[in-house]
């Protein structure tokens, strides 16, 4: 059973946050899946590799030589707020703030 | 003209001798496209520039199989200059600088990007459902979906509107939508594809692949798109055979397992009937049929939502609000800029994979849930080889159940999950497979799943061609767009 608690620190960790509204029926279909997902535990998994990657290449070198992709004014074209050619975001360091 | 009873082969015929230009073909699938949207919502964005990019394919003449051939695209495959969002309202103004390398390809051997259709956002679902942009909606009836995520492909193919799509596969993703509209579809070998410019989901699961009426139409498109990319280091340096040159409908001699497990007890029946029907046809062309076992299908699902879930909690860490994509607006600090733009501008279904995902990796659940579903993977990946090895195909239905109505699983993510449960086993273990149609389930097209070794796509182009050329299923018009044209 996954607590509301767990939901919401598992939220924080992935940057999301939810109405307190949707908090609960999240947490009822998250612990449905979750415990769907622990059937798994029934599986003997002695002396067996992990697979976390797939295809038939290993490390790929290229010789060490720059090449040109996009310019920078093409680079900054979606960026919802820039200033002066750079990145504009709000505050980083908020001394309200330290968290 | 009716691309429904169309080929890539006939097309380029007709463009060769003048009878049709490709401008007037590139017009001709937008005006079609625009007839259909309200009904069907096939599109996102369709491409303007089409006929202008077409005319220019004119000027030039008309060379190779694809040149001057109208071909949509998923859209989560990026496109220069083109809107991308992955049917996300957290990329719904997204304008790529750069175009995914199988786009790339195919506009060099002259196909004609007409636009790209709908999807399930970040292609996590199993109806469209989770659209962004509206749900696209089954040529075979109003009232059902088209599968997904690559519906809008799938759909867009069935109603005649290409004769070909490019769709993405992370565990049934072109095969569910492609057996829903009676079309064929298929997700190449792991590392066939470049992946270059896909808009990633999760990254050891997800393959480029084709959706096209007729098996040699996808063909043609995979051999065109498919090889070694340096821009992505897990695509494949094997050599791309001429899959349209080699298709092949002798079935002799071809070893069939067909795993007991695929004969779900929930499966529709007139769902297995089709598929027996169609393991009998290969009997008679002189395939052998023998019963296997999976034993560790029935934690496919598992296996593949704990993965899935994981690889894509990393992926959309890059949607932040701050580089491209919507922005929340009155936030107080960066930290609340994250926050705020990613839970306003992701979707349910795809906060429901990141906290799957984001938990699976957390400290304390890693080794019970990430670690343990992928050596469950590696048992799996390991029955589905030994089969192999003594088999030239696996076979199956590719659904449990024809298309479903609108809004009846949209609410019970664990029943959409289980939609997939018989076209995860080819992406967790990296095979090609496809879905071809095998006939009719109370008047809704039912898929043949068909799955064959690593880096062996003819023998199922092979397979595909030999049911296609016996039940002639491209003959028959969707239900809902009868009495047009």
């Amino acid at each position: 059973m996954i607590s509301k608690d767990e939901i919401l620190h598992v939220a924080a960790l992935a940057n999301l946050k939810f109405e307190d509204s949707e908090v609960d029926s999240f947490v009822s279909q998250l612990d449905k899946i979750v415990n769907m997902e622990s059937k798994l535990s029934s599986v003997d998994t002695t002396g067996v590799e992990p697979t976390y990657n797939m295809g038939d290449t290993n490390t790929v070198f290229r010789e060490d030589k720059g090449i040109r992709t996009q310019t920078r004014e093409q680079m900054l074209e979606n960026v919802p707020e820039t200033d002066n050619n750079l990145i504009k975001v709000p505050t980083i360091v908020d001394k309200e703030d330290d968290e | 003209m009716d691309i429904k009873k169309e080929t890539i082969a006939s097309l380029h015929d007709k463009l060769v001798n003048k009878d049709v230009t490709a401008e007037e073909l590139a017009n001709d699938a937008i005006n079609k496209i625009n007839a259909n949207e309200k009904k069907l919502n096939t599109f996102i964005t369709v491409n303007d520039k089409a006929p202008e990019a077409a005319k220019k394919i004119d000027e030039d003449g008309i060379k190779g199989p694809l040149s001057g051939i109208p071909i949509a695209f998923k859209d989560n495959i990026v496109t220069n200059g083109i809107k991308t969002t992955a049917a996300s309202k957290i990329l719904y103004n997204f304008m790529p600088v750069y175009s995914a390398t199988v786009l790339e390809r195919l506009e060099a051997a002259g196909a004609v990007d007409i636009g790209k259709t709908n999807l399930d956002e970040f292609a996590m679902g199993s109806s469209t459902e989770t659209s962004y942009f509206d749900t696209t909606v089954n040529p075979w009836d109003l009232s059902r979906v088209p599968g997904g995520s690559s519906g809008g492909s799938a759909a867009a193919v069935a109603a005649g509107e290409v004769v070909a799509a490019l769709g993405t596969d992370t565990g049934g993703s072109i095969r569910q939508p492609a057996a829903f509209n009676g079309i064929f579809g298929i997700k190449p070998t792991y590392g066939r594809v470049s992946r270059w410019g896909v808009i990633a989901f999760a990254s050891s699961l997800d393959q480029v692949g084709v959706l096209s009426k007729r098996v040699e139409d996808s063909a043609t498109v995979l051999s065109a798109m498919a090889g070694h990319d340096e821009h992505d280091s897990t695509s494949s340096e094997k050599p791309v055979p001429d899959y349209r040159a080699n298709l092949s409908k002798d079935m002799s001699g071809v070893r069939i397992a067909v795993p007991k497990e695929f004969w779900h007890e929930g499966t529709h029946p007139e769902v297995l009937e089709n598929v027996n029907k169609a393991l009998d046809a290969y009997k008679k062309m002189g395939a052998t049929v023998d019963e296997v076992s999976l034993p560790s299908l029935k934690h496919a699902v598992e296996v593949y939502y704990v993965l899935a879930s994981s690889e894509a909690s990393s992926n959309l860490q890059r949607y932040d609000g701050v580089r491209y994509g919507f922005r929340a607006k009155d936030v107080k600090n960066i930290k609340d800029l994250f926050v705020k733009s990613r839970s306003e501008g992701f979707g349910d279904e795809v906060k429901r994979r990141i906290m799957l995902g984001t938990f699976a990796l957390s400290a304390g659940a890693y080794d019970a849930y990430f670690k343990k579903a992928a050596e469950v993977r590696t048992l799996f990946i390991n029955e589905m080889n030994d089969v192999l090895k003594d088999h030239d195909l696996i076979m199956g239905p590719s659904t449990t159940t024809p298309a479903f109505k609108i809004g009846e699983k949209v609410d019970d993510p664990l029943a959409m999950y289980m939609n997939d449960i018989l076209t995860i086993p080819a992406n967790l273990a990296g095979l090609p497979a496809a879905s071809v149609p095998a006939g009719l389930a109370d008047g809704l097209p039912v898929g043949l799943q068909i799955i064959g070794r690593p880096f062996d796509e003819q023998s199922v182009f092979n397979a595909a061609y030999a049911l296609q050329e016996e039940n002639k299923f491209y003959e028959k018009i969707p239900t809902a767009l009868k009495g047009e044209d």
